[in-house]
């Protein structure tokens, strides 16, 4: 028996991921992950720092406030507050895929479309608040 | 009778699944905080300096808050952590990146002690 003529193609040698379209539960993955990471670097600090400002007196209380109300502030503030929200939603959908709830593939996908539509609809609610 | 471990060859260090889990618990445990948080300020209907102080020198709130960074840096140790490892390669730059990552929990962490009983 001999072993079947092996076609020469163009096959890819390794996972090219700018080349691959992702479906949209991989991009609600890995926008989960960019969020965690912004948290992690940006979005701790600056609320450790701004509890720290607000509870020091009733002046640094209003300093902070002013310093929040600025346009430029207030735009930064939101990236930090969609990156809570979509890792909070995202963060929620895994948990429920733990134990086993929306694991088909369809349900996989309605899920991460809305957690990643539901993030940011909430943060424009809450530019829409802000502004 | 063969027992799973002489029939598979186990390897690894074997805190993933334990890393996993913590995971899971410190994120239920912030959910909860926050929902605590936010109610406490709803039921305030609103915050200004006096309710936002008092609130913080109360001993359980202080608590509370206190568990919620440690689970938060628990929690960003192993995500931060899976991400080292899945982009990072080469030992010699990981290793520095998540020691990196550690110092930085610690001091948020010190941070936290600093602001709340400071």
């Amino acid at each position: 028996m001999s072993t079947p003529p092996r076609i020469a193609r163009a096959r890819p040698v390794y996972l090219d991921l700018p080349r691959i379209r992702q479906p949209i539960p991989a991009i609600t993955s890995i926008l989960h992950r960019i969020s965690g990471a912004i948290l992690f670097i940006v979005g701790v600090p600056a609320l450790l720092w701004g509890v720290q400002a607000s509870l020091e007196s009733p002046e640094t209380y209003e300093a902070f406030r002013a310093f929040m109300a600025r346009p430029l502030v207030k735009l930064g503030s939101l990236v930090l507050v969609w990156a809570f929200l979509h890792h909070l939603l995202a963060g929620l959908r895994h948990l429920f895929m733990d134990v086993h709830v929306g694991l088909d593939l369809r349900p996989a996908r309605q899920t991460a479309t809305a957690v990643t539509l539901a993030a940011l609809l909430l943060t424009l609610a809450v530019a829409i608040r802000i502004w | 009778m063969v027992s799973a471990a002489q029939r598979k060859h186990l390897v690894g260090a074997h805190y993933g699944l334990a890393d996993w889990l913590a995971q899971r618990l410190t994120a239920v445990l912030m959910i909860l905080y926050t929902l605590f948080a936010l109610g406490i300020v709803l039921w305030h209907g609103g915050l200004d300096h006096a309710t936002w102080r008092a609130l913080f020198d109360d001993h359980v709130f202080r608590i509370a808050t206190f568990l919620f960074m440690v689970s938060l840096a628990y929690h960003a140790w192993v995500g931060m952590r899976n991400i080292a490892m899945d982009y990072v390669k080469p030992i010699a730059v990981r290793l520095p990146l998540q020691t990196a990552f550690i110092a930085l929990l610690v001091a948020y962490l010190g941070w936290t002690i600093g602001v709340l009983w400071g």
